[in-house]
């Protein structure tokens, strides 16, 4: 079964070096190239995954994120962007967003992401891993949601391995886990990051290290 | 003061621009001048005889000493109109007329006893003056402004007016009823007249101070537009003129794009991070400088930071000998490096994915590894761990307890 994506981004340039990139299993259904057009495509083409690109014209990915998830789509995103700023890595990903990669990801990397964002799975890269990794750990107000608010240390190692470049498969055969439990702990991460109450998460990132 | 930056917006030269320009800048001429050329200017910008603002001068001058200070102040704070070729000599027997005539109406003055303004004039003939020099600098569509803002902040507002007019007519009387007797009714009254003229002008004065902000405000934003194209130009466009140049080495192209994007990134998404002061500001200096050095891409990711101490120097050295290692022998096309400072541990992890190696097998004289990483890391109490073979690629741990107060 062939994946149906939608590749979101301002630049068209870059989205027709991601349609050469991907493999077989893709199928690139549409482009859009801002708010607007992005929101209409979704609505219109029903792609299973949105490449979602952060900065655009007309809010960005988030306000794609906002209306889309707002109305009560099911459509997945994997938010791809060469954006470096922990604000932007964590707001897409609160916003919905089942991933976040960096633009210079591999094709075949970008290939797999694409497949796990389709199954269901999130997609970290070694980076927005560091992010979730301080985000968590720079935690002096005590919890809220003790099941919400904080990594079980298994996560923090899955977390951990992903930062390092591990692939999934390397952090299961490191673990003594199956890759499915690597998949889950991910998602379970995701699921924290976006219904954590902790509101310094998105704000933390701003302050962080500057003490 | 002649060649402020005001001076690229004066006119051009000589007087055509008063028909297009009802308020043209006031500059001052070279031609004509009798000192400074103040006079000849005002003259002009007021389609008058400069004999008639030359005398109000020596008038003001002999009366109080205004004169000579309005005189200064202009000349001060005019800009002198471009003159091109030898400059005329001035007229100095025009002058010795003029200083002639103060001359004598001060001795007239002198002998007759008729009292000058004294010193309740002073504060008058100051802010007359400095709003005098307001006006001319403006440029002629703000004077326009001005003036359209005025008007419109009296008709909105007749009853303020009128009680400032009232005040400035009663302040004006009493201050002439007072005149040369006492300096204290004197400063009173001219207090007065001040309090009726800010009445008046209050949400005009209000006015162009919030003019003034925006001003200022606009000016910080194109400040701040030309310090980012200062940047982009000296980093990115050089550095794709030297793609360009490169074109046919890709190597040293990927390398170029790679330490581009990571100056721009640094520049646009980090905290500003002492490389000598902080852990995480350390490895990513040390992993720039590599990745320079080889071209080979190191990616790396920082979470939390510690204050750099001598251990951890240490241990970004033993750190930066690994990233070495991974760039030139492993062959791998990425290096990913990982460091992390909680409170009392930091660890950096350098791993790569290329030919791996058989520890056993290293020759002892080869000092990489033994000495400059394992060796390095105990001496200063941490622990390196490397974990290798061949065709698996290379993980080198390095941690170090630290010991905090």
């Amino acid at each position: 079964m062939t994946t149906k994506v939608l590749i979101v981004d301002d630049h068209r340039l870059f989205r027709s070096g991601v349609r050469a990139e991907l493999g077989d299993s893709i199928e690139v259904v549409g482009e859009a190239e801002d708010v607007e057009s992005a929101v209409k495509a979704i609505a219109e083409l029903r792609p299973d995954v949105v490449l979602l690109d952060v900065h655009m014209p007309g809010g960005g990915g988030q306000e794609v994120l906002r209306r889309v998830l707002g109305s009560g789509s099911q459509v997945r995103f994997l938010a791809l962007s060469v954006s470096d700023a922990a604000e932007d890595v964590i707001g897409v990903i609160r916003g919905g967003a089942r991933g976040y990669v960096t633009k210079n990801i591999s094709g075949n990397e970008l290939t797999e992401a694409i497949r796990r964002v389709a199954e269901g799975d999130a997609v970290f890269s070694p980076r927005l891993a560091g992010f979730v990794l301080d985000a968590f750990a720079s935690s002096e107000a005590p919890p809220i949601d003790p099941e919400l608010d904080s990594l079980t240390q298994r996560e923090r190692e899955v977390l951990r391995l992903i930062a390092r470049g591990y692939a999934y498969k390397e952090i299961a055969k490191e673990l003594f886990i199956s890759v499915k439990t690597v998949e889950t702990h991910v998602s379970s991460v995701l699921r924290k990051l976006q219904l954590s109450n902790r509101h310094e998460l998105s704000r933390w990132a701003t302050a962080r290290r500057l003490v | 003061m002649a060649d402020r930056p005001t001076f690229r917006d004066a006119p051009p030269a000589s007087p055509p621009e008063a028909e297009d320009a009802p308020f043209p800048r006031l500059t001052r001429p070279v031609e004509g001048r009798l000192v400074a050329g103040v006079a000849q200017g005002a003259a002009q910008q007021l389609g008058l005889d400069p004999v008639v603002i030359r005398l109000a001068f020596v008038l003001l001058t002999v009366v109080s000493g205004i004169g000579v200070v309005a005189y200064v102040a202009l000349w001060v704070f005019t800009p002198r109109r471009p003159f091109e070729g030898h400059e005329p000599p001035r007229d100095w027997s025009q002058f010795t007329a003029f200083a002639a005539i103060g001359l004598a109406l001060t001795g007239f003055g002198w002998l007759t006893g008729t009292p000058t303004g004294g010193f309740g004039t002073w504060p008058i003939a100051v802010g007359g003056i400095g709003a005098l020099i307001l006006w001319q600098q403006a440029a002629p569509d703000r004077r326009k402004r001005w003036m359209s803002g005025a008007v419109r902040g009296v008709r909105h507002n007749w009853i303020r007016s009128a009680l400032g007019m009232g005040l400035v007519v009663i302040g004006g009387i009493g201050f002439l009823a007072v005149r040369g007797e006492w300096v204290r009714p004197g400063l009173l009254f001219t207090a007065v007249v001040v309090g009726g003229l800010a009445v008046i002008g209050a949400p005009w004065l209000a006015g162009l101070w919030r003019e003034l902000q925006l001003e200022r405000r606009e000016r910080i934003r194109q400040e701040e537009r030309a310090e980012v194209a200062a940047h982009v130009h000296d980093s990115v466009l050089h550095t794709l003129t030297l793609i360009q140049r490169n074109a046919n080495d890709p190597r040293e192209v990927q390398r170029l794009a790679r330490a581009q994007e990571r100056e721009l990134r640094n520049w646009l998404y980090q905290p500003v991070q002492n490389a000598d002061a902080t852990f995480a500001g350390a490895v990513r200096r040390a992993a720039a400088e590599e990745e320079d050095a080889h071209g080979v891409p190191i990616e790396i990711v920082c979470v939390g930071d510690q204050d750099l101490d001598g251990p951890l120097r240490a241990m970004v050295q033993a750190a930066r000998q690994a990233m070495v290692n991974a760039a030139k022998y492993s062959g791998a096309s990425v290096v990913s490096v990982y460091a992390e400072a909680e409170p009392e541990e930091a660890t950096i992890f350098v791993r790569d994915r290329g030919k791996g190696f058989d520890l056993d097998e290293v020759p002892l004289d080869r000092m990489g590894i033994r000495e400059s990483i394992i060796g390095r890391m105990e001496r200063n109490g941490g622990t390196a761990r490397v974990r290798t073979a061949p065709g698996e690629g290379t993980e080198i741990m390095l941690t170090m307890k630290l010991e905090r107060l």
